[in-house]
């Protein structure tokens, strides 16, 4: 079993939440928010609120999307916001674009709504991030099991998903560890294609300790009988 | 003055077994740079109300993982205390008529109590607008300086705001419970919702015996659909709503209606309430409306635990917390769209929201048709409450606050 040189290192993540000065009380002010509002902003109505409603698997992606649904009473436009994958974007910047299209397309094509009264105000709210080393580390694949089953929704949230940001990679910590570090693609490819949509974060963990667990097994000694050296 | 005594402390590590281990090592990871910091949380009541319930439990966690930590009591006269109530009813909105006289007593039991208690913590928590003019107390230094505002500010009365206002913004940051609760403020503001503890005796796992016996004690037949209000009967609770929208579910379903909330003795309006409620439900055997002890848990929690489903249907609500409670029981919520009712009920996701009595009839009519639909919003209610309405996250968002503030990460 391969023993990496850079070990991987498990940090532990927490969000404040800063409540912004913008909010939307129609589709034409929300698109006013979406281009105006901070990037801390963007990343906490999409990747964070994703991570705090990993429970939920069917039918929710971000908060606009559900802003769009159950306030503003815009289906269709919910599911083309819901339909962003935060998965394609390792900026922000790219993401905001995104939804400011969507958003525009559809107040273009029904000019109607756009300024129709929601039920309830969408609040832009912001992330803060403080970031903290866990006191694990890795260096084989064993260990990786071992610290992955311990860490945090949160924790497992910023290796899995929202770190495409900070690598600025359509992948995660783990598998550009994996791929990189201990030199197995093949895992860190099968790591990443878990949906973080349709699964919970247990779900998504219990896949991933699974496929670890599977690789493991390639790279130990097989316990067929062999037979045994002659004394 | 001498800290606040604590009772009934709950070891962190009872909570591993609810919110797993590995968030309790979180804690331990974020508190650690924070090891025998001074942090000083103060309010206006050791007991009763959501404040000194929740800062019961969470100051001794905080020394558990490590913080110097204590809680102080501000302490006031019936003068100010009838100020502060008047005062507190009207930054929620209602009607006031300034007085010269109540800003001097606040003022005068502010300045008391600052010669009485040491503020000294390296992190000061102020609960709410009765102590908020301890600011005047900061100095310039190391001190960080929070005020945690538990009410709804959206609509106040002006002069009680304008008279506020300038000590609040002098502290280093404001909390609100929920984002349209809070006003433009030109110090940073931060998103802290309420948390229920799920070890207290509200909340906490029930033998099933223990239900049974409350369903016979109160005559309620656990073999029929159980709709459930747990609120103090008063009209902004909407209890009348309620039973109008009972009475629209029982032309299709043959169902049973319980209204319980805290004693009215105490409170004539309460009292006014209940009995226009009783006037409402005369001759329906099938409605009971329970005035319960003041403090009941078990029997709020053997309620909740009953019932089929658990109604919410205030015209106006603070943040709502007893949603919260329900959905921890993974229970089907119905809701109305007020104060911080929606952070808990995600239309569709964990609870159905309505706006009026007809509403809130066709969604419980519609949860009683599929009750598998109400077992997966109960199941996701209770992992959205997990994940954002617990004691352990509210303390999670304190530790993260304050390590942000040590890091200079914010002012």
């Amino acid at each position: 079993m391969n023993i990496a040189d850079t070990p991987f290192e498990f940090f532990t993540v927490a969000h404040l939440t800063r409540i912004g000065n913008l909010s939307a009380g129609t589709l034409a002010e929300l698109l006013t928010g979406l281009e105006q509002c901070s990037d801390a902003s963007i990343f906490h109505h999409t990747f964070q609120t994703l991570s705090s409603h990993h429970y939920l698997t069917e039918g929710f992606s971000n908060d606009f999307a559900q802003w769009a649904l159950a306030d503003a009473n815009r289906d269709a436009l919910a599911e083309q916001l819901a339909a962003l994958d935060i998965r394609d974007y390792t900026s922000i910047a790219a993401l905001r674009a995104d939804l400011c299209q969507v958003v525009r397309d559809y107040t273009e094509q029904h000019p109607e709504f756009a300024h129709q009264q929601a039920l309830e105000r969408f609040y832009f709210c912001e992330s803060l991030e403080v970031t903290l080393p866990f006191g694990l580390t890795a260096r084989t694949l064993e260990e990786f099991h071992a610290g992955v089953k311990h860490l945090s929704h949160a924790a497992f949230y910023f290796h899995f998903i929202s770190s495409r940001l900070r690598l600025q990679l359509r992948t995660n910590d783990f598998s550009h560890w994996l791929a990189n570090s201990l030199g197995l693609k093949t895992l860190a490819e099968n790591i990443d294609r878990i949906d973080i949509y349709t699964n919970t974060l247990d779900s998504a963990r219990a896949k991933l300790l699974r496929l670890v667990e599977r690789e493991r097994r390639k790279h130990e000694p097989s316990t067929v009988s062999q037979p045994h050296p002659a004394v | 003055m001498s800290p606040v005594q604590l009772a009934n402390r709950i070891p962190l590590s009872d909570y591993a077994k609810v919110i797993g281990e590995g968030e309790i090592e979180e804690l331990r990871t974020l508190a650690k740079p924070l090891a025998g910091r001074g942090v000083e949380m103060v309010n206006s009541t050791a007991v009763g109300g959501g404040v000194a319930e929740m800062l019961n439990r969470l100051v001794p966690l905080g020394g558990e993982l490590g913080l110097n930590i204590r809680w102080e009591v501000m302490t006031g006269g019936d003068d100010f205390f009838e100020v502060t109530k008047a005062f507190h009813n009207a930054l929620h909105g209602e009607p006031y008529h300034p007085d010269p006289g109540h800003f001097d007593v606040y003022r005068a039991y502010n300045e008391q109590n600052l010669k009485r208690i040491p503020l000294d913590a390296e992190f000061i928590v102020i609960h709410d607008p009765q102590p908020a003019g301890f600011i005047q107390a900061k100095k310039n230094g190391k001190s960080h300086w929070i005020w945690r505002c538990h009410i709804d500010l959206s609509h106040p009365n002006r002069a009680v705001w304008d008279f506020l206002e300038p000590y609040v913004s002098k502290y280093d940051g404001a909390i609100f419970s929920s984002p349209e609760f809070a006003r433009q403020l030109h110090i940073p503001q931060y998103l802290f919702h309420p948390a229920i503890d799920p070890l207290s005796e509200k909340n906490r796992e029930l033998d099933q015996e223990f239900v049974m016996e409350v369903l016979a004690r109160y005559s309620i037949d656990p073999l029929r659909p159980i709709l459930t209000q747990i609120s103090r009967f008063d009209r902004l609770k909407d209890p009348v709503g309620v039973i109008r929208a009972y009475r629209i579910v029982r032309r299709y379903f043959d169902c049973q209606l319980v209204l319980a909330g805290g004693s009215a003795s105490d409170d004539p309006e309460g009292a006014e309430v209940l009995r226009e409620v009783k006037g409402v439900a005369e001759g329906d055997p099938d409605i009971k409306v329970l005035e319960l002890p003041a403090w009941a848990p078990l029997e709020v929690n053997a309620l909740q635990r009953a019932s089929t489903i658990v109604i919410q249907k205030s015209l106006r609500e603070g943040f709502g917390l007893t949603v919260s409670e329900a959905l921890w029981k993974k229970k089907p919520v119905v809701a109305s769209a007020v104060g911080g009712i929606p952070n808990q009920v995600i239309h569709k996701h964990t609870g159905l929201l309505a706006h009026s009595v007809e509403g809130t009839a066709y969604q419980i009519r519609f949860l009683l048709s599929h009750p598998e639909i109400a077992t997966r919003l109960g199941e996701q209610g209770h992992e959205h409450v997990k994940e954002n309405f617990l004691i352990t996250q509210n303390l999670k968002r304190y530790l993260t606050l304050f390590v942000m503030l040590d890091q200079g990460k914010i002012n």
